[in-house]
Protein backbone atom coordinates (compact mmCIF):
# COMPACT_ATOMS: atom_id res chain seq x y z
CA UNK A 1 0.00 0.00 0.00
CA UNK A 2 1.25 3.46 -0.86
CA UNK A 3 1.30 6.08 1.84
CA UNK A 4 -0.12 9.25 0.33
CA UNK A 5 1.39 12.51 1.46
CA UNK A 6 -0.60 15.30 2.97
CA UNK A 7 0.81 18.78 3.37
CA UNK A 8 3.05 18.91 6.44
CA UNK A 9 2.93 21.71 8.91
CA UNK A 10 4.80 24.77 7.75
CA UNK A 11 8.37 23.68 7.15
CA UNK A 12 10.31 26.44 8.89
CA UNK A 13 10.27 29.43 10.39
CA UNK A 14 11.30 27.15 12.68
CA UNK A 15 8.64 24.39 12.92
CA UNK A 16 11.03 21.58 12.02
CA UNK A 17 14.76 21.29 11.47
CA UNK A 18 15.24 18.79 8.65
CA UNK A 19 17.80 20.10 6.19
CA UNK A 20 20.20 22.99 6.18
CA UNK A 21 18.75 23.87 2.78
CA UNK A 22 15.47 24.79 4.50
CA UNK A 23 17.12 27.42 6.69
CA UNK A 24 17.51 31.03 5.69
CA UNK A 25 20.56 32.97 6.83
CA UNK A 26 18.25 34.75 9.29
CA UNK A 27 17.11 31.40 10.76
CA UNK A 28 20.74 30.34 11.24
CA UNK A 29 21.71 33.67 12.81
CA UNK A 30 18.74 33.43 15.16
CA UNK A 31 19.88 30.01 16.39
CA UNK A 32 23.52 31.13 16.75
CA UNK A 33 22.54 34.31 18.63
CA UNK A 34 20.25 32.35 20.96
CA UNK A 35 23.06 29.86 21.64
CA UNK A 36 25.46 32.71 22.43
CA UNK A 37 22.96 34.14 24.91
CA UNK A 38 22.62 30.73 26.56
CA UNK A 39 26.41 30.65 27.08
CA UNK A 40 26.14 33.54 29.50
CA UNK A 41 22.67 32.83 30.87
CA UNK A 42 20.76 29.54 30.88
CA UNK A 43 17.03 29.89 31.66
CA UNK A 44 16.75 26.79 33.87
CA UNK A 45 12.97 26.36 33.71
CA UNK A 46 12.37 27.38 30.11
CA UNK A 47 11.30 23.89 28.99
CA UNK A 48 9.76 22.71 32.25
CA UNK A 49 6.92 20.32 31.42
CA UNK A 50 8.13 19.80 27.84
CA UNK A 51 8.98 16.21 26.78
CA UNK A 52 11.59 15.39 24.16
CA UNK A 53 11.46 12.00 22.40
CA UNK A 54 15.01 11.04 21.53
CA UNK A 55 14.61 8.43 18.78
CA UNK A 56 17.91 6.96 17.62
CA UNK A 57 17.52 4.13 15.13
CA UNK A 58 21.32 4.26 14.64
CA UNK A 59 24.16 4.48 17.16
CA UNK A 60 25.16 7.89 18.49
CA UNK A 61 27.08 9.18 21.47
CA UNK A 62 27.57 12.93 21.19
CA UNK A 63 24.42 13.87 19.32
CA UNK A 64 22.04 11.89 21.50
CA UNK A 65 23.65 12.76 24.81
CA UNK A 66 24.07 16.43 23.94
CA UNK A 67 20.40 16.73 22.95
CA UNK A 68 19.32 15.03 26.16
CA UNK A 69 21.70 17.16 28.21
CA UNK A 70 20.45 20.32 26.50
CA UNK A 71 16.85 19.34 27.27
CA UNK A 72 17.62 18.60 30.94
CA UNK A 73 19.58 21.86 31.33
CA UNK A 74 16.51 23.80 30.19
CA UNK A 75 14.29 21.98 32.70
CA UNK A 76 12.64 19.60 30.22
CA UNK A 77 12.33 15.80 30.25
CA UNK A 78 13.41 13.06 27.84
CA UNK A 79 11.99 9.74 26.68
CA UNK A 80 13.27 7.60 23.86
CA UNK A 81 15.51 4.80 22.69
CA UNK A 82 19.03 4.44 21.41
CA UNK A 83 18.74 1.20 19.46
CA UNK A 84 16.11 -0.47 17.32
CA UNK A 85 16.40 -3.69 19.34
CA UNK A 86 14.41 -2.12 22.19
CA UNK A 87 11.50 -0.95 20.02
CA UNK A 88 8.48 -2.47 18.28
CA UNK A 89 10.36 -2.16 15.00
CA UNK A 90 11.77 -5.53 16.03
CA UNK A 91 8.18 -6.81 15.90
CA UNK A 92 7.77 -5.48 12.38
CA UNK A 93 6.25 -2.08 13.12
CA UNK A 94 6.90 0.43 10.37
CA UNK A 95 8.88 3.62 10.84
CA UNK A 96 5.76 5.61 9.95
CA UNK A 97 3.62 3.97 12.64
CA UNK A 98 6.40 4.40 15.20
CA UNK A 99 6.62 8.14 14.55
CA UNK A 100 2.83 8.59 14.62
CA UNK A 101 2.69 6.95 18.04
CA UNK A 102 5.67 8.81 19.50
CA UNK A 103 4.22 12.05 18.18
CA UNK A 104 1.20 11.47 20.38
CA UNK A 105 3.43 11.11 23.48
CA UNK A 106 6.10 13.80 23.17
CA UNK A 107 6.26 17.53 22.42
CA UNK A 108 9.39 17.39 20.24
CA UNK A 109 11.12 14.53 18.42
CA UNK A 110 14.84 14.22 17.74
CA UNK A 111 15.37 11.59 15.07
CA UNK A 112 18.35 9.68 13.73
CA UNK A 113 17.68 7.01 11.13
CA UNK A 114 19.87 5.21 8.56
CA UNK A 115 17.57 5.90 5.61
CA UNK A 116 17.81 9.18 3.74
CA UNK A 117 14.73 11.37 3.89
CA UNK A 118 13.40 9.72 7.06
CA UNK A 119 13.24 13.01 8.99
CA UNK A 120 11.46 14.75 6.12
CA UNK A 121 8.91 11.93 5.99
CA UNK A 122 8.36 12.24 9.75
CA UNK A 123 7.10 15.82 9.30
CA UNK A 124 4.16 14.37 7.35
CA UNK A 125 3.33 11.91 10.13
CA UNK A 126 3.04 14.12 13.21
CA UNK A 127 2.30 17.73 14.03
CA UNK A 128 5.12 17.78 16.60
CA UNK A 129 8.41 19.47 15.63
CA UNK A 130 10.96 17.07 14.13
CA UNK A 131 14.69 17.64 14.52
CA UNK A 132 16.88 15.70 12.11
CA UNK A 133 19.85 14.26 14.00
CA UNK A 134 21.16 12.51 10.88
CA UNK A 135 19.35 10.70 8.06
CA UNK A 136 21.76 8.25 6.48
CA UNK A 137 24.36 9.98 4.33
CA UNK A 138 22.05 12.92 3.67
CA UNK A 139 21.89 15.68 6.28
CA UNK A 140 22.90 16.47 9.85
CA UNK A 141 21.78 20.08 10.24
CA UNK A 142 22.25 20.47 14.00
CA UNK A 143 25.90 19.43 13.66
CA UNK A 144 26.25 22.13 11.03
CA UNK A 145 24.76 24.76 13.30
CA UNK A 146 27.20 23.90 16.06
CA UNK A 147 30.04 23.90 13.50
CA UNK A 148 29.04 27.42 12.47
CA UNK A 149 28.82 28.45 16.12
CA UNK A 150 32.36 27.21 16.85
CA UNK A 151 33.78 28.75 13.67
CA UNK A 152 32.23 32.12 14.51
CA UNK A 153 33.40 31.87 18.09
CA UNK A 154 37.02 31.09 17.24
CA UNK A 155 37.37 33.36 14.19
CA UNK A 156 35.09 36.19 15.32
CA UNK A 157 33.16 36.01 12.03
CA UNK A 158 31.89 33.67 9.34
CA UNK A 159 32.06 35.91 6.28
CA UNK A 160 34.97 35.59 3.87
CA UNK A 161 36.86 32.77 5.60
CA UNK A 162 39.02 30.22 3.76
CA UNK A 163 37.74 26.79 4.77
CA UNK A 164 39.22 23.39 3.99
CA UNK A 165 36.82 20.42 4.15
CA UNK A 166 38.77 17.16 4.12
CA UNK A 167 38.29 13.40 4.36
CA UNK A 168 35.25 11.39 3.31
CA UNK A 169 33.33 14.02 1.37
CA UNK A 170 31.12 11.49 -0.39
CA UNK A 171 29.39 9.82 2.54
CA UNK A 172 30.12 12.37 5.30
CA UNK A 173 26.78 14.11 5.77
CA UNK A 174 28.26 16.82 8.00
CA UNK A 175 30.31 18.08 5.06
CA UNK A 176 27.25 18.23 2.83
CA UNK A 177 25.26 20.27 5.33
CA UNK A 178 28.18 22.50 6.31
CA UNK A 179 29.21 23.44 2.79
CA UNK A 180 25.63 24.44 1.95
CA UNK A 181 25.36 26.53 5.11
CA UNK A 182 28.67 28.26 4.42
CA UNK A 183 27.28 29.32 1.04
CA UNK A 184 25.46 32.11 2.90
CA UNK A 185 28.73 33.63 4.09
CA UNK A 186 30.88 34.27 1.02
CA UNK A 187 33.55 31.77 2.06
CA UNK A 188 36.18 30.12 -0.17
CA UNK A 189 36.00 26.32 0.16
CA UNK A 190 38.78 23.81 -0.62
CA UNK A 191 37.63 20.18 -0.79
CA UNK A 192 40.37 17.62 -0.07
CA UNK A 193 39.67 13.91 -0.54
CA UNK A 194 40.70 10.84 -2.52
CA UNK A 195 38.95 10.91 -5.89
CA UNK A 196 36.71 7.98 -4.91
CA UNK A 197 35.35 9.93 -1.92
CA UNK A 198 34.79 13.31 -3.56
CA UNK A 199 31.80 15.57 -3.00
CA UNK A 200 28.54 14.31 -4.59
CA UNK A 201 27.47 16.04 -7.79
CA UNK A 202 24.17 17.13 -6.21
CA UNK A 203 26.01 19.20 -3.57
CA UNK A 204 28.41 20.62 -6.16
CA UNK A 205 25.41 21.63 -8.26
CA UNK A 206 23.81 23.46 -5.34
CA UNK A 207 27.06 25.25 -4.45
CA UNK A 208 27.54 26.40 -8.05
CA UNK A 209 23.98 27.67 -8.14
CA UNK A 210 24.64 29.68 -4.97
CA UNK A 211 27.80 31.17 -6.49
CA UNK A 212 30.22 29.61 -4.00
CA UNK A 213 33.92 29.59 -4.97
CA UNK A 214 35.35 26.10 -4.44
CA UNK A 215 38.04 23.77 -5.76
CA UNK A 216 39.11 20.14 -5.40
CA UNK A 217 42.47 18.89 -4.15
CA UNK A 218 44.01 15.52 -3.36
CA UNK A 219 46.44 16.65 -0.67
CA UNK A 220 46.11 18.68 2.53
CA UNK A 221 49.58 20.19 2.01
CA UNK A 222 48.39 22.05 -1.10
CA UNK A 223 45.82 24.12 0.75
CA UNK A 224 46.68 24.27 4.45
CA UNK A 225 48.70 27.53 4.30
CA UNK A 226 45.57 29.35 3.08
CA UNK A 227 43.16 27.93 5.66
CA UNK A 228 41.40 29.70 8.53
CA UNK A 229 39.45 26.51 9.30
CA UNK A 230 40.41 22.90 8.59
CA UNK A 231 37.36 20.68 8.96
CA UNK A 232 38.36 17.01 9.04
CA UNK A 233 35.97 14.06 8.75
CA UNK A 234 36.33 10.35 9.30
CA UNK A 235 35.56 7.54 6.90
CA UNK A 236 31.92 6.44 7.15
CA UNK A 237 32.95 2.76 7.36
CA UNK A 238 29.52 1.73 8.63
CA UNK A 239 28.00 2.88 5.32
CA UNK A 240 30.34 1.31 2.80
CA UNK A 241 32.80 -1.07 4.42
CA UNK A 242 36.55 -1.09 4.75
CA UNK A 243 38.67 1.34 2.79
CA UNK A 244 41.19 3.80 4.11
CA UNK A 245 42.03 7.44 3.57
CA UNK A 246 45.13 8.12 1.55
CA UNK A 247 48.12 9.47 3.45
CA UNK A 248 47.75 12.82 1.73
CA UNK A 249 44.37 13.27 3.47
CA UNK A 250 45.62 12.40 6.99
CA UNK A 251 46.66 15.34 9.18
CA UNK A 252 50.04 15.09 10.87
CA UNK A 253 51.72 17.61 13.13
CA UNK A 254 54.40 18.31 10.51
CA UNK A 255 51.67 19.68 8.18
CA UNK A 256 51.05 22.53 10.59
CA UNK A 257 54.34 24.31 9.85
CA UNK A 258 53.60 27.51 7.96
CA UNK A 259 49.86 27.60 8.63
CA UNK A 260 48.05 30.81 9.60
CA UNK A 261 48.23 31.52 13.36
CA UNK A 262 44.44 31.75 13.54
CA UNK A 263 43.92 28.27 12.01
CA UNK A 264 41.51 26.06 13.92
CA UNK A 265 41.05 22.35 13.23
CA UNK A 266 37.52 21.08 13.68
CA UNK A 267 36.08 17.57 13.48
CA UNK A 268 32.51 16.35 14.14
CA UNK A 269 33.96 13.34 16.04
CA UNK A 270 34.31 10.44 16.54
CA UNK A 271 37.85 10.63 15.21
CA UNK A 272 39.77 7.69 13.80
CA UNK A 273 43.22 7.98 12.25
CA UNK A 274 42.68 11.22 10.31
CA UNK A 275 44.09 13.56 12.99
CA UNK A 276 47.36 12.62 14.69
CA UNK A 277 46.82 12.53 18.47
CA UNK A 278 49.75 14.85 19.20
CA UNK A 279 47.83 17.68 17.50
CA UNK A 280 45.36 17.67 20.43
CA UNK A 281 47.96 19.57 22.48
CA UNK A 282 48.46 22.36 19.92
CA UNK A 283 46.53 25.66 19.92
CA UNK A 284 45.14 24.67 16.52
CA UNK A 285 42.94 21.86 17.91
CA UNK A 286 39.35 23.07 18.18
CA UNK A 287 37.40 19.82 18.03
CA UNK A 288 36.84 19.29 21.74
CA UNK A 289 35.61 22.87 22.13
CA UNK A 290 33.35 22.18 19.15
CA UNK A 291 31.88 19.12 20.92
CA UNK A 292 31.29 21.19 24.06
CA UNK A 293 29.52 23.91 22.05
CA UNK A 294 26.91 21.31 21.06
CA UNK A 295 25.05 21.83 24.31
CA UNK A 296 24.24 25.54 23.94
CA UNK A 297 23.47 25.20 20.24
CA UNK A 298 21.08 22.29 20.82
CA UNK A 299 19.55 24.17 23.76
CA UNK A 300 18.85 27.03 21.34
CA UNK A 301 17.31 24.67 18.77
CA UNK A 302 15.06 23.01 21.38
CA UNK A 303 14.00 26.34 22.85
CA UNK A 304 13.15 27.86 19.47
CA UNK A 305 11.36 24.81 18.05
CA UNK A 306 9.31 24.31 21.21
CA UNK A 307 7.96 27.82 20.74
CA UNK A 308 9.15 28.89 24.18
CA UNK A 309 11.27 31.80 22.88
CA UNK B 1 -0.47 11.81 -44.92
CA UNK B 2 -1.12 8.48 -46.57
CA UNK B 3 2.06 7.04 -45.02
CA UNK B 4 0.99 8.15 -41.54
CA UNK B 5 -2.39 6.51 -41.92
CA UNK B 6 -0.73 3.27 -42.90
CA UNK B 7 1.62 3.36 -39.91
CA UNK B 8 -0.86 4.17 -37.16
CA UNK B 9 -4.58 4.21 -37.81
CA UNK B 10 -6.63 7.34 -37.16
CA UNK B 11 -8.93 7.55 -34.14
CA UNK B 12 -12.38 9.09 -34.05
CA UNK B 13 -12.33 10.40 -30.48
CA UNK B 14 -9.43 10.66 -28.06
CA UNK B 15 -5.91 12.03 -27.66
CA UNK B 16 -2.82 11.72 -29.83
CA UNK B 17 0.54 12.43 -28.25
CA UNK B 18 2.89 13.24 -31.11
CA UNK B 19 6.54 14.21 -31.51
CA UNK B 20 7.65 12.00 -28.63
CA UNK B 21 11.42 11.56 -28.52
CA UNK B 22 12.16 8.22 -30.22
CA UNK B 23 12.51 5.46 -27.64
CA UNK B 24 10.46 7.21 -24.95
CA UNK B 25 6.99 6.09 -26.02
CA UNK B 26 6.69 3.11 -23.69
CA UNK B 27 8.13 5.16 -20.83
CA UNK B 28 5.42 7.77 -21.34
CA UNK B 29 2.67 5.15 -21.36
CA UNK B 30 3.95 3.97 -17.99
CA UNK B 31 4.39 7.54 -16.73
CA UNK B 32 0.78 8.44 -17.54
CA UNK B 33 -0.27 5.08 -16.09
CA UNK B 34 -2.34 4.40 -19.20
CA UNK B 35 -1.91 0.62 -19.03
CA UNK B 36 -3.74 0.45 -15.70
CA UNK B 37 -6.83 2.20 -17.02
CA UNK B 38 -7.86 -0.38 -19.62
CA UNK B 39 -7.60 2.21 -22.36
CA UNK B 40 -7.47 1.25 -26.02
CA UNK B 41 -4.02 2.46 -27.01
CA UNK B 42 -2.08 2.43 -30.26
CA UNK B 43 1.63 3.12 -30.14
CA UNK B 44 4.05 3.85 -32.94
CA UNK B 45 7.77 3.56 -32.31
CA UNK B 46 10.59 4.93 -34.45
CA UNK B 47 8.29 6.55 -37.00
CA UNK B 48 9.70 8.91 -39.61
CA UNK B 49 9.50 12.57 -38.69
CA UNK B 50 10.45 15.52 -40.88
CA UNK B 51 11.37 17.66 -37.87
CA UNK B 52 12.85 15.02 -35.56
CA UNK B 53 14.19 12.33 -37.87
CA UNK B 54 12.50 9.64 -35.79
CA UNK B 55 9.72 9.92 -33.25
CA UNK B 56 7.29 7.88 -31.18
CA UNK B 57 3.54 8.46 -31.14
CA UNK B 58 0.69 7.37 -28.84
CA UNK B 59 -3.05 7.33 -29.58
CA UNK B 60 -5.51 6.85 -26.73
CA UNK B 61 -9.09 6.30 -27.77
CA UNK B 62 -12.05 7.93 -25.99
CA UNK B 63 -9.83 9.70 -23.49
CA UNK B 64 -9.29 13.45 -23.50
CA UNK B 65 -6.10 14.47 -21.73
CA UNK B 66 -5.61 18.01 -20.43
CA UNK B 67 -2.36 20.02 -20.13
CA UNK B 68 -2.18 19.19 -16.42
CA UNK B 69 -2.43 15.48 -17.26
CA UNK B 70 0.36 15.62 -19.79
CA UNK B 71 2.97 18.08 -18.49
CA UNK B 72 4.85 15.16 -16.88
CA UNK B 73 5.73 14.08 -20.41
CA UNK B 74 8.08 17.08 -20.76
CA UNK B 75 10.60 15.42 -18.43
CA UNK B 76 11.27 12.68 -20.98
CA UNK B 77 10.13 14.34 -24.18
CA UNK B 78 10.05 18.14 -24.04
CA UNK B 79 9.04 18.55 -27.71
CA UNK B 80 5.92 16.36 -27.50
CA UNK B 81 2.63 17.79 -28.69
CA UNK B 82 -0.83 16.72 -27.59
CA UNK B 83 -3.77 16.66 -30.02
CA UNK B 84 -7.31 16.24 -28.74
CA UNK B 85 -9.31 14.50 -31.48
CA UNK B 86 -13.05 14.84 -31.94
CA UNK B 87 -14.80 13.23 -34.92
CA UNK B 88 -11.46 12.52 -36.65
CA UNK B 89 -10.35 16.18 -36.53
CA UNK B 90 -8.03 18.06 -34.16
CA UNK B 91 -10.26 19.94 -31.71
CA UNK B 92 -7.38 21.21 -29.56
CA UNK B 93 -3.61 21.08 -29.76
CA UNK B 94 -1.04 22.02 -27.13
CA UNK B 95 2.62 21.61 -26.25
CA UNK B 96 3.80 20.10 -22.99
CA UNK B 97 5.28 22.45 -20.38
CA UNK B 98 8.00 21.47 -17.94
CA UNK B 99 6.29 21.05 -14.53
CA UNK B 100 7.90 22.49 -11.37
CA UNK B 101 7.31 19.24 -9.48
CA UNK B 102 6.10 15.73 -10.12
CA UNK B 103 4.29 13.60 -7.55
CA UNK B 104 3.59 9.89 -7.10
CA UNK B 105 4.45 8.56 -10.57
CA UNK B 106 8.27 8.24 -10.33
CA UNK B 107 10.51 6.03 -8.21
CA UNK B 108 13.55 7.43 -6.41
CA UNK B 109 16.66 5.73 -7.86
CA UNK B 110 18.40 6.01 -4.48
CA UNK B 111 17.97 2.64 -2.78
CA UNK B 112 18.66 4.30 0.59
CA UNK B 113 15.75 6.73 0.20
CA UNK B 114 13.03 6.25 2.83
CA UNK B 115 10.33 6.23 0.13
CA UNK B 116 11.23 2.61 -0.72
CA UNK B 117 11.08 1.16 2.79
CA UNK B 118 7.90 3.02 3.75
CA UNK B 119 6.10 2.72 0.38
CA UNK B 120 5.58 6.46 0.40
CA UNK B 121 4.48 8.37 -2.66
CA UNK B 122 7.39 10.32 -4.09
CA UNK B 123 7.85 13.99 -4.86
CA UNK B 124 10.51 15.39 -7.16
CA UNK B 125 11.30 19.01 -7.94
CA UNK B 126 12.40 19.73 -11.49
CA UNK B 127 15.52 21.78 -12.13
CA UNK B 128 16.75 22.87 -15.55
CA UNK B 129 20.41 23.71 -16.04
CA UNK B 130 22.19 24.26 -19.37
CA UNK B 131 19.45 22.42 -21.29
CA UNK B 132 19.77 19.48 -18.92
CA UNK B 133 16.86 18.37 -16.76
CA UNK B 134 17.48 17.22 -13.20
CA UNK B 135 15.03 15.85 -10.67
CA UNK B 136 15.61 16.48 -6.99
CA UNK B 137 14.01 14.05 -4.51
CA UNK B 138 12.08 15.92 -1.80
CA UNK B 139 13.02 13.25 0.73
CA UNK B 140 16.63 12.12 0.22
CA UNK B 141 17.57 15.42 -1.52
CA UNK B 142 19.58 13.58 -4.17
CA UNK B 143 19.70 14.96 -7.69
CA UNK B 144 19.07 12.71 -10.70
CA UNK B 145 19.17 13.08 -14.45
CA UNK B 146 16.02 12.08 -16.33
CA UNK B 147 17.90 9.02 -17.66
CA UNK B 148 18.25 7.68 -14.10
CA UNK B 149 14.60 8.06 -13.18
CA UNK B 150 12.06 5.27 -13.57
CA UNK B 151 8.29 5.23 -13.34
CA UNK B 152 6.26 3.55 -10.58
Amino acid sequence: MTLLLQEPKQSLNLSNLISISDLSKEDMEKILDTAKNFESHTPLDLLKGVILASCFFEPSTRTRLSFETAMLRLGGSCIGFSEVASTSLKKGESFSDTIRVIGSYADLIVLRHPLEGSARLATYLTTKPIINAGDGANQHPTQTLLDLFTIKKCQGKLDGLHIVLAGDLKFGRTVHSLSLALAHYGVRIYFVSPHSLSLPESIQHQLRRKGVKFSFHSSLKEVLPKADILYMTRLQKERFGEISLENSCLLKQEHLKGVKPNLKILHPLPRNEEIERSIDQTPFAGYFQQAADAIVVRMAILALLSGKL
Amino acid sequence: MKEKTLCVSAIKEGTVIDHITAGKGLKIIRLLQLMEKEKKITIGLNLKSSSMGMKDLIKIENTFLTPSDTDHIAIFSPLATVNVIKNYTIANKFSVNMPKKIEKVLLCPNSQCITHAEHTSTLFFIEENNDMIFLSCHFCEKLFSQEEITEV
